[in-house]
């Protein structure tokens, strides 16, 4: 284990020796991916609170679950995660009790960690203690699961291991394939536990200590992160690619630029404008999946006057330019949410809303309401998202004006949306919400469920009904009653309307055209152990 | 000159401590909540209650304060949220990369300059003082970030001179021992060239985008204190006495018109460090700049607080040691006790 950034110590010496300490840089441009992206992770250790995103792209190369899903291959080429599947990776087999409160997983038996070390049930317990007692969004994705206490976790022998979920939830062997619940080396770990710092967060941050298909090599906060593959892995297909550097670039610009002159191979989180570009031309590919669970809308808060009445609420979903906002905002990168000529739903989510552009329509439901002079209001947005949501609200905003409706538009920065959602105090904003677990009940009970009122609910729409339903649908055992309680779910919140359904984003990536076995992931995240170069 | 620097030390005590309690106000009334952005999806009241009191930041902003004071006497900057890394080891580690690139940019902003001021004051009312006043001004008048797409746009991907804007160093290349920390010349102690070869090839263009900014003052102030110089009565006095031009120009003119230049020279320097942040965004350039974008981006209070700390005590540094230079260099500045 060698993480080159010493960087406890603060002397010279230990900066020298952290450049010193490179990796074993394969010569050839063969076995090197080279990737870019506008951020990069803020600690190795996906199991702390305050660990970033990216710190999850790093879980994924370097740490084993227990379980993967399985990968299809769509009509157009593309590969996207089946849900349906789940497939062996740190297990090789397990079995799930009737009623699904118990999973025992049969372990590998000669999978090591990077150290040489075997992979024990012990591992796996100690690693699933740490991530429900390290709280915050940890807990909170264990909790996905219904596994939140450390006594849950049981090691029954060297290779045998066992989860209690008292409440039987379905989705508890789903989350195991999350970059939460991972395995490290526990042995390794206590080793640099302190009694102020029993779960070693300290130590994991800046280092690894797990026995996934690469380790890494090199890491600069900031900068880059450089994997080196671990050629004795055994959970699955040794990767192509024996090195992956991923580097972070703040300018879009630049990282087009890159991609385009041949200097990158792979680039995320371009604007859609780019991606649209860049997809029209045959420099480079293109391969966007409109992500799962996920969802634009325009949400309006239900206890703020004039939006507490339901038909001003349909006049607004009937004052969206859907249209423009498709070609001028998304750039066709996204897959529309309105226009449904039905409101006989699927029951899966997103799903089209049954409303388009019709102002004359907006206009009556307005006066009907009793605001035919129309109001003022503000529609907020994420400034760190302004290159969508910006155009997103203009629009909007134009409309409104043919209507009566006099809006301001309201950018908070990023680092204060997410208290600003939290506050419930915006009238109007441009909202998301992607899942990483594809079940729409899921999904509602993030974004619509009353009880929990969650940060999502910036509607603060509460409709103890609704809760009941989506609280049935998480438990339910029968399929076909599973699907009637969905739709009506999506017909609810398609009548009550507190979010205005808009589109369903991609999840973009460019790529040079010899770069094969992208796979779309429900975390968005690069999953570099598939990818390879054509030859 | 020891005494001398010592006092300059303690009367810029006062401003290091004005500079350590606006920043930690201006820090902390940022919009924005740490806690909150780092709960993210998991955000309820709890959890954000749960992630603040880790921070340190359910305490009253005094209890914060005087805890931030005491952990900056022992030379603590606290922690970034973003890197996760001690704000000491993030400046130390991207200092260099600041430095290299501010000075490279310096040099060339001089070489183009100084010669250019020189030869419009000498040449005042000419079209070359014409287009020397042209020339600066365009360079001021573009934003750097701007030139610096412009330059890549054209330099990298048009015409494909410059190598890819990647960051300090092509990925192939292995980093050189630190020794200096400029890349460059480090490399070169190496006795790699090849490495020192890429590390300069990637510091053209940020360089050249940094250093127009740079122009104007310099330029303007070349020219100004030739066109002083030259019309001194010194100067007349050589002209009488029939000295060859090359000789007025350059032993009498160019050396004299030069002290006030040094002089800012400091001071334009310290401005180009603070001018990196956006060069440093566009080029992915791994140093002080961006990382202070990134902390401001974020509220990561730590971060800024430790950025702005930290360059003012450069502008202290910096300054004395411009004061320094000058009294070496001129034996008619004193600084009197």
């Amino acid at each position: 284990m060698t993480i080159s950034a010493s960087i406890k110590a603060l002397s010279i010496s230990a900066l020298i020796a952290s450049s010193a300490a490179l990796p074993a840089m394969a010569q050839s441009r063969n076995d090197v991916i080279i990737a870019v992206g506008e951020q990069g992770p803020n600690s190795l250790d996906t199991q702390t609170p305050t660990s970033n995103d990216y710190t999850r792209m790093v879980a994924l190369q370097v740490y084993d679950r227990l379980v993967k899903h399985g990968v299809k291959t769509l009509e157009d080429g593309t590969q996207v995660y089946d849900k349906t599947v789940v497939l062996p990776e740190l297990a090789t087999s397990w079995e799930v009790s009737e009623d699904g409160k118990e999973l025992t997983f049969h372990l590998r038996d000669d999978a090591t960690f990077h150290d040489g070390s075997p992979v024990e049930a012990k591992d796996v317990e100690w690693s699933f203690a740490r991530a429900v007692a390290a709280g915050g969004f940890p807990l909170i994705q264990m909790g996905a699961g219904s596994m939140t206490e450390a006594d849950q976790f049981e090691a029954v022998d060297t290779h045998t291991f066992k989860i209690h979920v008292p409440d039987g939830n379905k989705l508890a062997l789903p989350d195991l394939t999350t970059p939460i619940p991972i395995v490290l080396n526990s042995d390794l770990a206590l080793e640099h536990a302190t009694e102020d710092d029993p779960w070693a967060t300290e130590w994991l941050a800046n280092n690894t200590a797990g026995g996934g298909a690469y380790n890494v090599a090199r890491w600069t906060p900031g900068n880059e992160i450089v994997f080196q593959r671990f050629d004795d892995w055994k959970n699955g297909d040794l990767p192509a690619m024996k090195t992956v550097v991923y580097r972070q670039i703040a300018s879009a610009g630049t990282r087009r630029a890159l991609l385009e002159s041949g200097d990158a191979d792979v680039s995320v989180g371009l604007p859609p404008k780019d991606f649209a570009e860049l997809g029209a031309g045959d420099k480079v590919k293109v391969i966007g999946v409109p992500k799962q669970s996920a969802i634009v809308n325009l949400e309006m808060n239900v206890t703020m006057p004039p939006f507490d009445n339901p038909l001003v609420r349909e006049a607004m979903a009937y004052a969206i330019p859907y249209d423009a906002i498709m070609e001028n905002a998304f750039y066709g990168r996204a897959t529309p949410m309105y226009g449904a000529d039905s409101t006989e739903y699927d029951a899966a989510w997103p799903v089209p809303s049954p409303y388009s552009t019709d102002l004359d329509k907006a206009k009556a439901l307005l006066a009907e309401a009793g605001y035919a002079d129309g109001f003022e209001s503000t529609i907020f947005l994420d400034l760190s998202r302004a290159t969508v949501r910006e155009p997103i609200a203009l629009m909007i905003q134009q409309n409104l004006k043919e209507i009566g409706v006099d809006v301001s538009i309201e950018k908070v920065p990023g680092s204060n949306w997410f208290s600003k959602m939290l506050e419930k105090s915006m009238p109007m904003a441009v909202t998301s919400f992607h899942a990483w677990l594809d079940w729409p009940e899921y999904h509602f009970y993030w974004t619509y469920y009353g009880a929990n009122n969650s940060v999502f609910n910036v509607a603060s729409h509460v409709d103890d009904a609704l809760d009941a339903q989506i609280q049935k649908a998480r438990f339910e055992t029968d399929p076909d009653a599973y699907e009637s309680e969905i739709k009506s779910i999506i017909g609810t919140v398609m009548t009550e309307l507190p979010k205005i359904p808009i589109a369903q984003d991609y999840m973009d990536v460019a790529m040079q055209n010899d770069i094969e076995g992208y796979v779309y992931w429900f975390h968005t995240f690069l999953d570099f152990r598939t990818i390879s170069r054509a030859d | 000159m020891i005494k001398l620097i010592a006092k300059r030390f303690l009367s810029a005590l006062p401003s290091l401590i004005g500079v350590i309690i606006v920043t930690f106000v201006i820090s902390h009334s940022l919009p924005g909540d740490p806690a909150a952005y780092f709960a993210g999806p998991s955000a309820t009241a709890e959890s954000i209650a749960e992630t603040k009191a880790r921070l340190g930041l359910d305490q009253p902003l005094p209890v914060q304060f005087v805890a931030y004071v005491g952990d900056l006497m022992q030379g603590d900057l606290g922690r970034s949220f973003n890197s996760g890394q001690p704000v000491l080891t993030d400046l130390i580690r991207r200092l260099p990369a600041s430095f290299e690139l501010t000075l490279y940019a310096l040099v060339f902003a001089i070489v183009v300059a100084v010669p250019l001021g020189l030869w419009a004051a000498v040449n005042p009312g000419s079209w070359i003082d014409h287009l020397c006043r042209g020339t600066v001004t365009a360079a001021a008048a573009f934003p750097s970030f701007f030139t610096a797409l412009v330059l890549i746009f054209v330099f990298y991907y048009k015409l494909g001179w410059a190598p890819s804007p990647i960051g300090r160093l092509a990925i192939y290349f292995p980093l050189p021992p630190t020794i200096t920390g400029f890349f460059t010349i480090d490399a070169l102690i190496a006795g790699d060239f090849a490495t020192a070869r890429a590390a300069l090839g990637q510091l053209i263009l940020p360089a050249i985008s940094l250093g127009l900014f740079a122009l104007a003052p310099l330029a303007r102030m070349t020219r100004a204190s030739m066109i002083g110089v030259l019309g001194s009565d010194f100067i007349t006095t050589a002209k009488a006495g029939g000295l060859p031009r090359r000789t007025i120009l350059w032993t009498y003119g160019f050396r004299n018109a030069l002290l006030p230049v040094v002089n800012i020279l400091g001071m334009i320097f310290s401005f180009l460090l603070g001018a990196n942040v956006l060069i440093e965004q566009v080029f992915g350039w791994p140093g002080i700049g961006s990382y202070a974008v990134e902390a401001v981006l974020t509220s990561d209070y730590a971060a800024i607080q430790g950025f702005v700390v930290m360059m003012a005590i450069l502008y202290i540094l910096l300054n004395l040691g411009v004061d320094i230079l000058n009294m070496i260099v001129d034996p008619r500045v004193r600084y009197d006790d």
